[in-house]
């Protein structure tokens, strides 16, 4: 799960990681209030749950409250397309007004999990304000790692490592160190997936600020961290993911045209694949999981054929603990509640399949049947075509 | 011969007093496997749920009924608990079953691990299957047949559709491995790699990898050192979108890394048969092993 980054500087805060004195705001006038109340140069920056701002004209430089009212109005309500946003952008709805800091050096700390050692990594980088990845390819000799003990966290040697790493000395040496820990530490206690300080910056006199804040959280960690889950922002989300995720389903929008729905994540990938094989383009991921029950069938047919792109459903079952009967009792309880508006192949395979076959073809709906996925993709593509 | 478990196994099931744990113990028990009973702090000590015995702690249940593999249903935020008490009780292989186990509790306990005689499969895994010997997991048992082909995933249906598509054709499995779909697991492609290919009885490997990680990548360079079978392998998730887990928390393409395109290559390069599209899994080893 993502968070804005006003939300993030406040958890850094709780945690003693200095960030610039700011607020954030709903309207142009709210953000003039905030900028008086600062005074001097503000920043004005878009919160949206992407990276690339400033170049998309999200993030604005403000002389003083006037100004900042001005720059707010322009930039509340504009669609900001970047990078990472879908194509027709993402809708600002608040703005983060933040004290200017005079910026000596930028540098670049973040924390996440490294999956080949099995543990947290702290990755420090010389190349503040550049994407970490363009760096790594780059210029990795401005990178300093150091691995976390699996159960012992980071050490203050460590710590200190990675600050003359930075070329650090003195005063925001120190601060760095203590940086760091306090940043590990927030990172552990709120089952972070990605701590991302991009810049970290050392002010001209001296300090050292978090000048940007990206937070993502383990999504298995969220029934434990009710605080942090209370922090989701539905409208950052796509309305039909954000429609399965309360039925439990795993859905995820795509461009394509050919609904796919399917149990089992890696299966649901496969369905993707073979889809494209046979010359198509899936319209989605969706996993029903395991365990579906036909409630859920329901609400997964229903959310599919909701998205006015698909003009044909593929379901791909290979029945485990989810058993064909069930999955054909909510397909049949789908189709008579909503109409059989789209064409839908049915591919399934496993427990129950021969109840599950006959169950479909006694309730008289105009299924097409498919002896396995590489023939309910085909039939599915061309059924698509129309 | 098999790898990992056999008609011997006996299986002890942690959380057998919830709804998932209590009915695949018993069709675990129906496919043949050996089941001694079970664990659930608070709700053992002399007393049976469903016919099996119930203990309150894994070491009692140990001491009683020398069980040799711990089967895991224990609900996520206590799961990682779960592993290290297995492990604590000196049970060789334990094979955790549960969905949405936190990170940082997998970093925990698979360090725990480190120091233990435990082999830990899983967790986000349907289990380990020798067929006609022993069915630990969620897999449907009838799907299966016993034969030469070890295969080992990523995966759960999509391992349910490749043992579909082998069965069909004739061609039974020695063992069926998923390995699970957690960015943090317990047992590698690499570790089944070397157990398969030191099993006399394999004379094939099936592997199913996906996008996200290195795992496959660390598996082609182990094939390309040290496997003289013959590896057919499929990678999914070839159409999915960089950033988005795609259900499985550990299938992401984060940082333009752990597509579906790098590790076919590695694994082409290792000298592994791939397999394009996952309708053809069966029949491109069929046509590997001469059938």
């Amino acid at each position: 799960m993502k968070i804005h980054e006003y939300q993030a500087k406040a958890l850094l805060r709780e945690f003693g990681v200095p960030v610039p004195a700011g607020d954030v705001a709903t309207t142009p006038a709210e953000a003039r209030a905030v900028a008086s109340r600062l005074g001097g140069r503000v920043v004005v920056k878009a919160q949206v749950h992407a990276g690339g701002r400033g170049k998309a004209g999200g993030i604005k430089v403000a002389d003083d409250a006037a100004a900042a009212e001005r720059v707010a109005k322009q930039i509340l309500g504009m669609k900001l397309k970047t990078p990472q946003t879908p194509p027709d952008g993402i809708l600002v709805r608040s703005v983060l007004v933040e004290e200017g800091s005079a910026v000596d050096r930028e540098l670049y700390l973040s924390i996440t999990l490294d999956r080949a050692r099995a543990t947290h990594v702290v990755l420090a980088s010389l190349a503040g304000g550049m994407d970490i990845e363009e760096v790594a390819a780059r210029t990795p000799e401005r990178i300093f790692r150091e691995w976390a003990h699996p159960a012992l966290g980071i050490q203050d040697f460590q710590a200190r490592r990675l600050a003359y790493g930075l070329g650090l000395a003195g005063e925001p040496f120190k601060q760095t160190v203590g940086l760091i820990r306090s940043l590990f530490a927030l990172y552990l206690a709120h089952d972070c997936s990605l701590v991302e300080i991009n810049p970290l910056v050392v002010t001209k006199d001296g300090r050292v600020l978090a000048l940007d804040a990206k937070l993502n959280f383990d999504d298995n960690a969220l029934m434990r961290r009710k605080e942090i889950a209370a922090l989701r922002d539905v409208n950052e989300e796509d309305p039909l993911d954000v429609e399965a995720s309360k039925y439990g389903l795993n859905y995820i929008k795509l461009d394509g045209n050919v609904g796919c729905m399917v149990n089992g994540a890696g299966l649901a990938m496969a369905t993707m694949d073979i889809v494209k094989l046979a010359g198509g383009e899936p319209a989605n991921f969706l996993d029903v999981g395991g365990g579906a029950s036909p409630e859920q069938i329901e609400n997964a047919f229903r959310i599919l054929s909701s998205d006015p792109s698909v003009k044909a459903v593929f379901i791909n079952v290979f029945g485990g603990i989810l058993r064909c009967d069930r999955l054909a009792a909510g397909v049949i309880a789908a189709v008579q509640k909503l109409g059989l508006r789209l064409p839908v192949v049915v591919r399934m395979e496993g427990t129950n399949v021969e109840e599950g076959r006959r169950m479909l073809a006694e309730s008289g709906l105009a299924l097409t049947n498919a002896d396995d996925m590489g023939d309910g993709a085909k039939k599915a593509v061309a059924l698509a075509r129309g | 011969m098999s790898i990992l478990v056999d008609r011997t196994t006996r299986v002890l099931v942690q959380g057998i007093t919830g709804r998932e744990g209590a009915f695949h113990a018993a069709r675990c028990r129906e496919y043949g496997t050996i089941v001694v009973g079970g664990v659930t702090p608070g709700k053992g000590g002399g007393t049976t749920h469903e016919g099996f015995p119930v203990w309150n702690t894994v070491a009692e249940a140990v001491a009683s009924e020398g069980a040799t593999c711990a089967l895991i249903f224990v609900p996520p935020t206590a799961a990682a608990d779960a592993i290290m008490e297995a492990a604590a009780a000196e049970i060789p292989l334990i094979v955790c079953i549960t969905e949405g186990i936190p990170v940082a509790d997998m970093v925990r306990a698979k360090h725990y691990l480190a120091g233990t005689k435990s082999r830990l499969i899983g967790p986000n895994c349907p289990g380990v299957i020798t067929p006609d010997q022993a069915k630990i997991g969620i897999m449907p048992g009838h799907i299966h047949k016993a034969g030469p082909v070890g295969v080992v995933s990523r995966s759960g249906t999509l391992t349910y559709e490749v043992v579909g598509q082998l069965s069909g054709r004739g061609i039974g499995q020695s063992t069926c491995v998923g390995i699970g779909g957690d960015p943090v697991n317990g047992t590698s492609f690499v570790d089944l790699l070397r157990l398969f290919n030191d099993d006399p009885e394999t004379r094939a490997i099936m592997m199913i990898g996906e996008i996200g990680g290195t795992a496959e990548e660390e598996a082609a360079a182990f094939i390309k050192a040290k496997v003289d079978k013959p590896v057919v392998a499929f990678i999914c998730g070839q159409t999915a979108p960089p950033g988005r887990r795609m259900g499985h928390a550990g299938a992401i393409i984060a940082g333009g890394r752990g597509t579906a395109a790098e590790k076919m290559r590695a694994l082409e390069d290792a000298g592994a048969t791939l397999v394009r599209s996952p309708a053809d899994m069966g029949a491109t080893m069929a046509k590997v092993i001469g059938r």
